[in-house]
């Protein structure tokens, strides 16, 4: 039976590490998150593997025979010992992955050095993004541009319901607000494009409230930036210029929404308004 | 018997005939539970009217302030048309009492179930009935779902609609599913597990009932409402719906009438179990089925004023103005969003206890008697109901990780939230040792029970994966959360339900199920349980988020193989309702104890007698007690006639060293 536990660890951990998880890492924090998760699995397996064992060990070895259906089974009412060993060994593994949880959240989430802020603004069904100016002045674009291996700190906020913010190749998502703001931190690793998803169910069109993002080289980035039209007016507490862009292309991005349909609520998204 | 606890109010009750109504509209029943409708709607109606015209608002006539008005209205003249609370009336007005004749118990032909009955035990059929009609409901809704997701691309449903079904599928699974078929079951079981003639209060156990049709009926009806149903997920968070149309009320509405019948339900097994003990039978002699709903009850008597409070906010933000979750109101933005979900997963943390510690309860009674051996570590099963109680109410923030509350209470909800899988893991320890070196019948019951072993410690295993905050970041709001609730409520809590359901068939209905094809309706339902949910672990941490109609190409694959899955499972349950109808009508006739259990409940014939028990039990022994020779848990007799009984609970003589586990 413990060779038999050992082969079922054995093979669920072959299983469960080799199999594809995580989309393409693309920032230091998914590295670090992909690495607490294998370290998860490794400390599950045997867990399961041990259930699984003796269940089917029981049904196979003390199934009642042909002639048992009157006999009871020895009346082991406990083992102080043995409760004790399955109280403190489960709490020293999980205390154990509390302090490694904990390390990896203060190395995601710390302050990085030369970190560049970009404004999130989210209203249904749609991101924009801005970017702060030395002149006081905004770069805003639907597509999230950034640049490789460079520290981002995004300040996110919502215009009407709540919404998220998630790019999966981080790893890192946070909800956008109304009312407040909430600050998420990312350094991208990998150039490429990725889809930027709001997870947070915020009506009619929450499946097709995707962006683009792409991670470029700093130089592109640079070439990118100048090119782009300095916007005086900061995006939040004026109603955002461009339209709803359901459909942006990206590896995540769903096929355009069926014609005819509409992505307002039926109410306005003014509780004061809705009330009357 | 000729002295029931509590007297029952009398249906053929003569009454002055001050109205000139036919005697089917005076008395209590359906019928004149349709003219109070009636009534009901005409004072909703005048109601608005006065009020809007007394304001000067217009139009006067506003439908949808009627249907607000109505929601909560007619219901509660629905009940007392039904004739809920005529003895409470009766009562009030200072009327002669009426002798109990106790024609309100028992249940003579299929009518009497659809009567307000004050027996625990039609009760108990009642709700379990109810449960299963919206179980099979909640399913269907689940497999239209899957219809829209098999590809990508909108395909069957408009993204309103999806929303809509998704928010209905988890609301009615969740508040007339899982919370009431517990109750349902521990309604007909627990006050003869005790030793009791009924419940404590047999008048508010039949209102705790005729809450539950109403509240399921109230969100199906959303589906009619203008703009559709409430589409803002079971969890309802403001202000999305705040500002939902008028079906967002239908949810609001539904789960107070819920609330209150758990609340209720709750109160009585509190005081059941506490005042209505056989003699006897002291706190560590009651089944662990009783433990268990002990625990729940105090949850959901501590934890479900809570979600009442959320949706009264939203209630009144949405139908009065009031700006409790409008962020944007003045230049004070003096709303607080994130407040709601703080109220609300106060209540629905805990509810996930509600939805698993009843479980908990009959997989110690199933694994105990098909295993033949006593419970092991009897007393830490029940520490450790007590611990996930106490410990269940410090870990609500784990569902806020992404909400952008204060940074710093993640890290203590992230160790509590761990504590709190000791308790449970000493739950699934304890029942191995159980097994371990008994004498298995594997049967139904059985299989049940063992199949919620294994799937309960997956859903475990990533709920301590998910307590890991810099994870639970990554797979939050993604389908790992979904493929993660449905381990735990379906592999943990549906999975127990049929356990229990199949265990106390031949007690509820004096008949045997098929055990053949109940075996099949396990071995189908587990199978395409794990396909249908497990691949969705997989899709999450790839990246698909959750309540999504639409999704990207790359799990198109995935998405096909669970909504054929999906289709299978819910193709199964078939097997079980063609098994329960044949083995209900004309299945084989149970005998009082065919599993030869100690408990209470089986010593009485099946079903029981109306009042339970001709003697008053005498408790004399551990309720696990299998292997020791001669040991009885009850016996019929008065206490002072008992004599004490080899091994109580507890047996320290009989405690083994560790060299039966290898």
């Amino acid at each position: 039976m413990v060779a038999f536990g050992v082969v079922l660890t054995a093979v669920v951990l072959a299983i469960v590490l080799s199999l594809p998880w995580f989309p393409s890492l693309a920032s230091t924090q998914a590295h670090r998150i992909h690495t607490l998760y294998n370290v998860l699995l490794i400390a599950s397996a045997p867990i399961f593997s041990l259930v699984a064992t003796v269940v089917i060990f029981s049904v196979i070895k003390f199934r009642m025979r042909p002639g048992e259906e009157e006999k009871d089974g020895p009346p082991i009412h406990g083992n102080t010992r043995l409760e004790v060993i399955w109280t403190a060994a489960p709490a020293a593994l999980i205390l154990g992955l509390c302090i490694y949880s904990y390390t990896v959240l203060r190395a995601n989430e710390d302050k990085k050095a030369g970190e560049t802020l970009v404004n999130v603004t989210e209203r249904q069904f749609a991101f924009e993004f801005s970017y702060p100016q030395a002149n006081g002045k905004q770069v805003v674009s639907p597509v999230l541009y950034l640049q490789d291996n460079h520290p981002y700190l995004f300040h996110i906020r919502s215009l009407d319901v709540i919404h998220s913010f998630f790019v999966p190749n981080f790893s890192e998502k946070i909800d956008a607000v109304p009312g407040i703001t909430t600050d998420l931190r990312v350094t991208p690793t990998r150039l490429g494009s990725y889809p930027a998803e709001c997870t947070e169910l915020c009506g009619a069109g929450h499946a097709f409230m995707r962006a683009e993002v792409e991670v470029v080289t700093p130089a592109r980035y640079q070439a990118w930036l100048s090119s782009q039209k300095l916007n005086g007016t900061p995006p939040i507490g004026v109603p955002p210029a461009f339209a709803v862009q359901p459909g942006v292309p990206g590896d995540s991005t769903p096929s355009t929404p069926p014609a005819g349909t509409t992505y307002s609520n039926s109410r306005s998204s003014h509780p004061q308004t809705a009330a009357k | 018997m000729t002295t029931a606890p509590n007297p029952g109010p009398r249906l053929d009750e003569q009454r002055p005939t001050r109205i000139p109504l036919p005697a089917k509209l005076r008395a209590p029943g359906w019928y004149r539970a349709a003219l109070f409708d009636l009534i009901g709607f005409g004072f909703c109606f005048g109601l608005v009217v006065l009020i809007r015209s007394l304001m000067h608002e217009h139009p006067i006539v506003d439908g949808n302030a009627i249907t607000i008005v109505s929601l909560i209205g007619v219901p509660l003249f629905f009940l007392v048309g039904l004739g809920v609370a005529d003895y409470w009336f009766y009562w009030a007005a200072g009327k002669a009492t009426r002798p109990e004749d106790h024609s309100a118990h028992g249940a003579r032909t299929w009518r009497d179930y659809f009567r307000v009955n004050t027996d625990h035990k039609v009760i108990g059929i009642q709700y379990v009935c109810t449960s299963f009609f919206f179980f099979l409901v909640g399913g269907l809704i689940a497999m239209l779902m899957r219809v829209e997701l098999a590809q990508p691309g909108m395909n069957f449903v408009t993204p309103e609609e999806f929303n809509g079904l998704f928010s209905v599928h988890a609301t009615i699974l969740i508040f007339l599913f899982v919370i009431p078929v517990f109750a349902g079951l521990a309604n007909f079981v627990l006050p003869l597990m005790i030793g009791a003639p009924d419940m404590a209060f047999p008048r508010l156990n039949a209102l705790s009932f005729w809450l539950l049709p109403l509240a399921g009926i109230m969100m199906l009806m959303s589906f009619l409402a203008p703009g559709g149903s409430f589409a803002s997920g079971w969890t309802a968070y403001a202000p999305l719906s705040t500002t939902m149309p008028l079906g967002q009320l239908f949810f609001t509405i539904a789960v107070q009438l819920a609330g209150a019948s758990s609340i209720a339900t709750a109160l009585n097994f509190l005081v059941t179990i506490i005042t209505m003990r056989a003699p006897g039978m002291s706190f560590f002699r009651m089944p662990l089925l009783v433990w268990a709903n002990f625990s729940t009850s105090l949850l959901v008597v501590i934890a479900t004023p809570f979600i009442a409070a959320s949706q009264f906010f939203v209630l009144l933000d949405r139908a009065l103005g009031f700006h409790f979750f409008d962020a944007f109101v003045g230049a004070g933005k003096d709303g607080n969003v994130i407040m709601y979900q703080h109220v609300f997963w106060f209540y629905s943390h805990p509810a996930v206890y509600i939805m698993m510690l009843p479980g908990f309860g009959i997989i110690s009674e199933v694994l105990a008697v098909k295993a033949r051996k006593p419970i092991f570590g009897y007393r830490m099963m029940a520490f450790s109901l007590l611990a996930i109680v106490v410990l269940g109410f410090t870990v609500w923030a784990h569902h806020m990780f992404v909400s952008g509350m204060a940074a710093w209470i993640r890290i203590p909800m992230m160790i509590t939230t761990a504590i709190i899988s000791i308790p449970t893991g000493i739950k699934v320890f304890s029942w191995l040792a159980t097994l371990w070196k008994g004498v298995l019948h594997v049967d139904t019951p059985m299989l049940w029970a063992l199949g919620f072993l294994a799937m309960f410690t997956l859903g475990g295993i990533s709920g301590i994966m998910l307590a890991m905050i810099p994870f639970d970041i990554h797979v939050s709001q993604t389908y790992f959360i979904v493929a993660h609730i449905h381990y735990v409520l379906f592999g943990g809590s549906v999975f127990t339900i049929f356990a229990g359901f199949y265990y106390w068939f031949p007690k509820m209905t004096g008949r045997m199920f098929d055990d053949r094809l109940g075996k099949w309706h396990f071995w189908s339902t587990f199978i395409f349980f794990n396909l249908t949910f497990a691949p969705m672990h997989l899709i999450g941490i790839e990246g698909m988020p959750r309540r999504v109609a639409e999704y990207a190409e790359k799990f198109a694959t995935w998405n096909l193989l669970i909504s054929i899955s999906a289709w299978m499972l819910g193709l199964s349950t078939l097997i079980f309702i063609y098994n329960v109808v044949v083995s209900w009508r004309g299945g084989p006739r149970a005998a009082p104890n065919p599993w030869r259990a100690l408990t209470l409940e089986w010593q009485v014939s099946s079903p029981p007698p109306i009042f339970n028990f001709d003697v008053v039990p005498t408790v004399v022994g551990g309720p696990y007690e299998y292997g020791v020779p001669g040991a009885v848990h009850g016996i019929f007799k008065p206490p002072e006639e008992a004599k004490p009984v080899p091994a109580g609970v507890g047996g320290q003589t009989t405690r083994e060293h560790t060299d039966h586990i290898q």
